[in-house]
């Protein structure tokens, strides 16, 4: 408005909500303060500072997740203006408003934000996803690892089981028994690794049950979606390569 | 490894070029024939075909059951999927999208034009012979010519873009540059194989075809 003297700027927020993991979803609209450099989760903290709907009704404070605030915990994963990422860098001056957040309704919803992931952590462990070096006396040191392979590694390394490719993935769902991309993604990490590579065929067979592998259809939407960058498809790709020869070799009793 | 869905799958992908897509390509080099040679050409390849060794059991194996099993299945898998080109309008996700749709209208438009040809020979009312007078008629009724026409092109795509997937699946491309590439020779070759396809279509309602319209097709053509 022309007359007001200092305008205060504000950020519009429409917020997707659900009270309990079972209860109906609704939307509730909010009008928070602008400041310089928000990002999603301050613009959160400002509602949960002043719990009012953009009609000035009280509310129940918004639920959302966070914790390194740098995206690399994966925590505060959430439908922002339709895209899957990270709310903690998603900033407030880079997005449409009134900026729409929505939880990722490919997990449980616990409450409004809050989601549960505990299915990628159960395909961590169900495709090994780590290198087992405990044993009753000391191993000695393990094989070394070459420079070159340590640097495309370090790439997968990177994931943060945000779950955003799963978000993204057509063929993540319920009628869908599809591992997601990321785990497979760590099988490829991990079979990478000298020491891990001695454990190669189980983290293998894993992939090529019931839900493995087998459930990617190719739409690549992981990789044009993962906020690390990693190379989704070509990990997929590559452990195809590497199902299909140890399916072969079974088969040929090799 | 009871309900194995990775085996089941990985058949799925693997009839899809051996035999389907084998077939798919020798579909195409026969009807060519009507196009290049005319109404005795045509005669000519399909008695080839019928004069092969164990035609019957070539048939079974190379394409009833192996139609069966990836059409099937296939619905399944489609049915799996939640097609999502709304929220990530990205060009592989619509060949992702494109590949489900085209799938479906391959099993319809291939459950129809089966019932049309190949089961009216069965129930013997049409010879092999007639084959191509059945199809000038099929052609010459302007529903079924776009029928066709859709289910020519949705097949020929699904095949085209299944050998892309397929390359992937079984880990032969692997980089995005092997990928990319690939993903330019199958749509070149879907350009050449719809086409050739199509030009068959037409000749097929050229007047030497038309000869006696047989009765089935008074049956067959509800439209
Ligand atoms: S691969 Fe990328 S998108 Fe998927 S969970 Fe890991 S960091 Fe997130
Ligand atoms: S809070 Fe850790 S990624 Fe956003």
């Amino acid at each position: 408005m022309a007359e007001t003297a200092v305008a205060t700027k504000t950020v519009k927020l429409v917020i997707t909500r659900q009270d309990a993991p079972d209860s109906a979803p609704y939307t509730e609209e909010f009008e928070v303060p602008y400041r310089a450099n928000m990002n999603v989760i301050s613009a959160l903290m400002e509602i949960q500072r002043n719990p009012k709907k953009v009609d000035g009704q009280k509310t129940a404070p918004v639920c959302w997740e966070s914790n390194c605030l740098e995206e690399v915990c994966g925590a505060c994963s959430m439908v922002i203006n339709g895209k899957p990422r990270q709310a903690c860098s998603s900033l407030i001056d880079q997005l449409e408003q009134p900026v729409r957040l929505a939880p990722m309704k490919t997990f449980p919803v616990v409450r409004d934000l809050v989601i549960n992931r505990e299915r990628m952590f159960n395909a961590l462990k169900r495709v090994k996803a780590w290198i087992p070096i405990d044993g009753t006396y000391d191993l000695g040191p393990g094989p070394r690892m070459a420079e070159t392979k340590r640097q495309w590694a370090y790439e997968l390394s990177k994931c943060m089981t945000c779950g955003v490719c799963l978000e993204s993935c057509p063929n993540v769902n319920d009628r869908n028994s599809f591992i997601g991309p990321a785990a497979i993604s760590q099988v490829r990490l991990f079979n990478a690794h000298p020491t891990g590579e001695m454990n190669k065929e189980e983290r293998l067979e894993a992939l090529m049950e019931d839900g493995g592998i087998e459930g990617c259809g190719n739409s690549q939407n992981c990789v044009r979606s993962c906020p690390k960058g990693i190379p989704l498809t070509t990990s997929i790709a590559a452990i195809n390569k590497d199902t299909t020869k140890h399916l072969f070799k079974k088969w040929l009793g090799m | 490894m009871k309900g194995n869905s990775y085996l089941s799958r990985k058949i799925h992908s693997l009839l899809g070029v051996i035999p389907l897509g084998l077939f798919i390509i020798e579909h195409m080099i026969t009807n060519y024939s009507a196009y290049e040679e005319g109404a005795q050409g045509f005669k000519d390849s399909v008695k080839f075909l019928n004069d092969l060794p164990l035609v019957f059991f070539l048939e079974l194996f190379g394409i009833w059951l192996p139609l069966l099993f990836h059409g099937v299945y296939g619905l399944y898998v489609a049915y799996q999927s939640n097609l999502n080109t709304g929220r990530f309008q990205y060009g592989r996700n619509w060949f992702f999208t494109l590949q489900r749709i085209s799938g479906v209208i391959t099993f319809i438009f291939i459950f129809w034009h089966l019932y049309q040809t190949r089961l009216q020979v069965m129930l013997g009312n049409v010879t092999h012979e007639e084959l191509g007078n059945q199809m000038h008629s099929i052609t010459t009724n302007g529903f079924y010519f776009v029928f066709y026409v859709i289910g020519i092109i949705a097949a020929t795509f699904h095949f085209s873009n299944g050998m892309w997937a397929f390359l992937v699946s079984w880990g032969i491309t692997i980089g995005p540059r092997a990928q990319r590439i690939s993903s330019y020779i199958f749509m070149g070759v879907f350009v050449i194989v719809a086409l050739l396809f199509l030009l068959s279509l037409t000749a097929f309602r050229g007047d030497e075809f038309k000869e006696a319209a047989s009765a089935a097709l008074q049956m067959t053509n509800l439209v």
